[in-house]
């Protein structure tokens, strides 16, 4: 452990949140390197907290215009055409960002997620992608995994007023409080495609439905070749079709995964922000959990509804 | 996202925001990005650079500027067109009465302390406007709505205390660093620097227990040509070496308790005056706030647990540069966490005192923390809090009355939830602020002065802030501006008297109707005479009951937490809010409270947890088929746990 001290500065400006993690911890966020991907309101959250934490680095990747539909739950960006108009989603909040904590480097990389390579992702501790197709993820998520050093690997989706976040940690030791003592905590993480591919009847009895829900539309979007997120209440019929075929593989009753649920996450494409703000909340704390290695990280998925007002830990593997 | 229903919901609504801190810049945020046009914020407060790591709308430019001002500026930068209004004013104004609050279709609270929150809630009751409550500590926070005749109100469960200590803990038999930080605090620094005409506990000990020839108060004086080294020696030399020999000299104190060790300035430190690097000039003018003892010493870490030496020589210097540098703030200096001076002389002097009756030192930050009731906060927390307070706001504003919901935000998960809602209680009956239930009070009579039932009861306890007091239609006391001089000097004259002399007798089976015209709350004691109370259990020597030992009597922990600054001031002499939680400090007796505080932070009771499993699979319709509700109510070792415990009502 090193034993660098903060600065006077940083001391002043972190002194509640040390007050809840600590020195050591917070040594750690300011070392640490985080890329994301998918500049959306659950993200922009989610920049905002660790930008906040004092992280070292923030790397933004979106190459997307910005458009007034993709930045409705975006508080970096104003919304003036004449502002926005021309610039990336990861141009337009890296310059936003920059101005929250001046202690954190924050940079923007151009490209496409799967055109980058080992040497690229080797420079992260963390990688959180959204809004990006099942394919990505899972290429993603497997490089991470071939990588010499561990990254920790998220990722992030809201449809409607419901928001899903998956965790890799792969092997993770961490410590945590137990009465007056620090011990050690191993866990073992499966990667998205080992999780998402565990028979549906091999897994606990309650799995909150939302989980079921999002791997139908997911698998609906991949399938139609849509991007995440492009999908309407007119694409119901066709789900509804491929639940049944899921449901059938899976031996299970198609009424498992109520329609409704299905239907109102096919319509809500908006995004709702105090989900976002939830979600991205959630998310913020546990990469810094990842990070400084204090606290019980979630395994493996997290699952929010706003209208059970649940926020769900399942933990999906073998 | 938002129906069309729940927008048109929203685009019409006016809302009050209370707090512009931690929660309330989330939250602002929040709203206005869901479509809130007409929001209303109020903040006392100004910004600090400790507000940065999480008050996003706030830059290192805008310190000392009012939080609600920038807070509404930063966010009309992305939301442009819609209307907000600031009020950098105390939500306790006079200006801010019932007919203000009827404006709105709900109020929001992100408040840091007990005694706002109850004054909203009142308000909110008197003109009947849904309130939506929220609070957070590190990992930990709730949001509860709170609606007139359909949920308990936020005062239907008492609140804690501010965590007190018997005045002789903190005098004469400290057992943990909190009684030195508390001593060091309430009556050194205030004897020291603080106004000389309030009452002080300090000084009966020095000069009774003596019966030296001098009086007290002339030993904390400073003798005119005295020399600021000399006099900061006789400081240190009678608070930790004679005061220290006289209480030893009282044998029955020691029977079953460690014997303190006086401690003399000439054995810590060689005879030589401490002479810091440079000279400090008198009149040079300076930035009170880069007045520091430990960049005179060279002490840099405010991480590191200095020595005994170390903190004598603080303490001297700290002295020392109060009377230097900020002579003309001496004696109006009460403790400020945010006073980087005020907090060196109070761990200095804390320590010292932990050293003397051998109890663990800590280091500055530390101390800092438990002096000035710092609750820790994060960002995450906040925003999470902030976005379920924008849900329920939206429920409330379309009278969805059977969803709304409790929602606690748990560090550690319980039945696989992070976030648990709970269905929210019905009103408490014997609520005395939402149901007028008549409270009781044993005091003594004959010795229990007026002033004491105002400072202690009508105040303390029932937070009132303008309160009138009568017995039937004799009015025997009434704060506010606009009273004549006559009425002013009979209510002075009337606080002195003890409540039997009053012109209309206080006595056993009196009532007594206690009111607050801007709260419009009213209530009426049934007073009861008692002789003798105890002094240590019962340090008001007087004892309200009421709601209190209604429905709910051991919930004492539970429910209110701060949002991130600091705690409300104790204003009681010896009266300190503890942190809960808090990791950083490690007093060994406080971890079990921090425990009990986590456990019951979450605590439901059984029934209502059954309730919502019922309502949910009862009336969300697309969940109807779904088996995964009953989880909060089925037995977990640790919640039926707490179920039990609280089951026994």
């Amino acid at each position: 452990m090193d034993t660098e001290e903060l600065t006077e500065q940083e001391t002043a400006l972190y002194d509640r949140q040390i007050r809840v993690w600590g020195v050591d911890a917070q040594r750690r966020l300011s070392k640490a390197n985080v890329l994301v991907s998918g500049l959306k309101g659950t993200v922009i959250e989610f920049c905002k907290n660790i930008v906040l934490a004092g992280i070292g680095s923030l790397t933004l990747i979106d190459d997307r215009l910005a458009t007034e539909d993709l930045i409705s739950a975006n508080f970096l960006i104003p919304p003036d055409e004449s502002v926005y108009g021309g610039k990336s989603l990861a141009e337009l909040c890296g310059d936003s960002l920059k101005d929250f904590n001046p202690m954190v480097r924050v940079s923007v990389e151009k490209g496409e997620l799967s055109s980058f390579g080992a040497e690229f992702y080797e420079k992260f501790d963390a990688v959180v992608v959204s809004c990006c197709s099942l394919t990505t993820k899972k290429s993603v998520n497997e490089k991470l995994r071939k990588l010499s050093k561990r990254v920790a690997f998220y990722t992030v989706d809201c449809r409607d007023s419901c928001g899903e976040i998956f965790v890799d940690l792969q092997s993770y030791t961490y410590s945590k409080k137990k009465l007056d003592e620090t011990v050690e905590c191993q866990m073992q993480y499966p990667s998205f495609e080992e999780a998402t591919v565990i028979p549906w009847q091999a897994l606990p009895r309650k799995v909150s439905k939302l989980y079921f829900a999002m791997r139908v539309v997911e698998r609906f979007e991949m399938i139609e070749g849509r991007n995440p997120g492009e999908t309407s209440v007119a694409d119901l019929p066709s789900v509804l079709k491929l639940r049944k075929e899921i449901c059938e593989a899976q031996s299970v009753n198609e009424s498992f995964i109520p329609e409704a649920l299905l239907g109102r996450l096919l319509a809500g494409t908006r995004e709702f922000p105090p989900v976002c703000a939830i979600v991205g909340g959630i998310l913020g704390q546990e990469v810094i959990k990842a990070i400084s290695g204090k606290g019980d990280p979630i395994k493996n998925f997290f699952l929010f509804d706003a209208v059970n007002g649940k926020g769900i830990i399942e933990d999906i593997s073998k | 996202m938002a129906s069309e229903e729940q927008l048109y919901a929203i685009k019409g609504s006016k809302v009050l925001m209370v707090g512009a801190g931690g929660i309330g810049c989330e939250l602002l945020k929040t709203l206005a990005l869901s479509g809130f046009q007409d929001i209303h914020i109020i903040d006392m407060d100004t910004i600090e650079v400790s507000n940065l790591n999480r008050q996003f709308l706030f830059r290192q430019s805008h310190v000392g500027q009012s939080k609600a001002k920038v807070a509404r500026d930063a966010v009309l930068k992305f939301r442009p067109h819609i209307k907000i209004t600031p009020y950098h004013a105390n939500v306790k104004d006079p200006d801010f009465n019932v007919d203000f609050f009827k404006q709105f279709n709900v109020v929001l609270n992100g408040l840091d302390n007990l005694d706002a929150r109850r004054h909203v809630n009142r308000l909110c009751l008197a003109a009947d406007v849904p309130l939506v409550e929220s609070g957070t500590t590190g990992f930990l926070g709730q949001v509860t709505v709170h609606v007139k005749g359909k949920t308990e109100c936020y005062e239907c469960q008492p609140k804690p205390a501010p965590k007190s200590y018997p005045v002789c803990t903190i005098t004469s038999t400290p057992s943990k660093f909190v009684h030195c930080i508390v001593w060091a605090k309430d009556l050194l620094f205030a004897k020291l620097f603080g106004d000389k005409n309030q009452a002080n506990d300090l000084n009966v000990r020095s000069s009774d227990a003596a019966g030296s020839s001098e009086p007290a108060d002339n030993v904390f004086e400073r003798k005119t040509d005295e020399k600021i080294e000399q006099y900061g020696r006789r400081i240190f030399d009678h608070v930790f070496g004679y005061n220290i020999e006289v209480a030893l000299s009282n044998e029955e104190t020691w029977k079953n308790r460690n014997r303190p060790k006086p401690l003399y300035s000439r054995d810590v430190l060689s005879d030589e005056l401490t002479q810091p690097n440079g000279d400090v000039e008198k009149g040079k003018t300076d930035d009170p706030a880069s007045i520091s003892a430990m960049t005179s010493l060279g002490l840099k870490n405010p991480q590191e647990i200095w020595s005994l030496k170390e903190n004598s020589k603080v303490f001297l210097e700290a002295l020392k540069l109060f009377f230097v540098k900020r002579e003309k703030d001496i004696g109006n200096l009460s403790f400020d966490k945010d006073d980087q001076l005020a907090v060196e002389f109070v761990t200095a002097a804390a320590n010292i005192r932990a050293a003397s009756f051998g109890i663990p030192l800590h280091s500055l930050f530390e101390a800092k923390g438990i002096a000035g009731n710092i609750v820790h906060a994060v960002a995450t927390t906040n925003a999470i809090i902030a976005g379920l307070i924008v849900i329920e706001a939206i429920k409330v504003l379309q009278w969805d009355a059977s969803s709304y919901r409790m929602t606690y935000c748990l560090e550690h998960p319980s039945r696989k939830m992070l976030l648990m809602p709970v269905e929210p209680f019905e009103p408490n009956k014997s609520c005395y602020v939402c149901s007028e239930t008549p409270l009781s009070l044993e005091i003594n009579t004959h010795r229990s002065k007026l002033r004491d039932f105002v400072e202690k009861i009508v105040k303390a306890k029932l937070g009132m802030n303008l309160p009138l007091i009568m017995h039937g239609s004799a009015l025997l006391y009434e704060a506010g501006d606009d009273l004549d001089e006559d009425m002013v000097a009979n209510y002075a004259a009337n606080l002195e008297k003890v409540l039997f002399e009053l012109p209309s007798p206080v006595k056993s089976g009196t009532i007594l109707t206690v009111e607050d015209l801007q709260q419009e709350l009213i209530c009426n004691i049934n007073i009861k005479h008692r002789e003798e109370f105890d002094e240590e259990k019962e340090p008001d020597g007087m004892l309200l009951s009421g709601w209190t030992q209604a429905i709910r009597p051991e919930k004492e922990n539970a429910n209110s937490v701060g949002n991130g600054e600091s705690a409300s001031d104790a204003s009681q002499a010896v009266a300190v809010e503890l942190e809960e939680g808090n990791e950083m400090v490690e007093v060994p007796a406080e971890i079990p409270a921090a425990k009990k505080r986590k456990l019951s932070d979450i605590s439901v009771t059984r029934s209502s947890v059954t309730r919502i499993a019922e309502t949910n699979s009862n009336k969300i319709v697309e969940e109807l088929d779904e088996d995964d509700d009953d989880i909060v109510m089925l037995d977990d070792d640790g919640f039926s746990e707490i179920g039990k415990k609280r089951k026994s009502q």
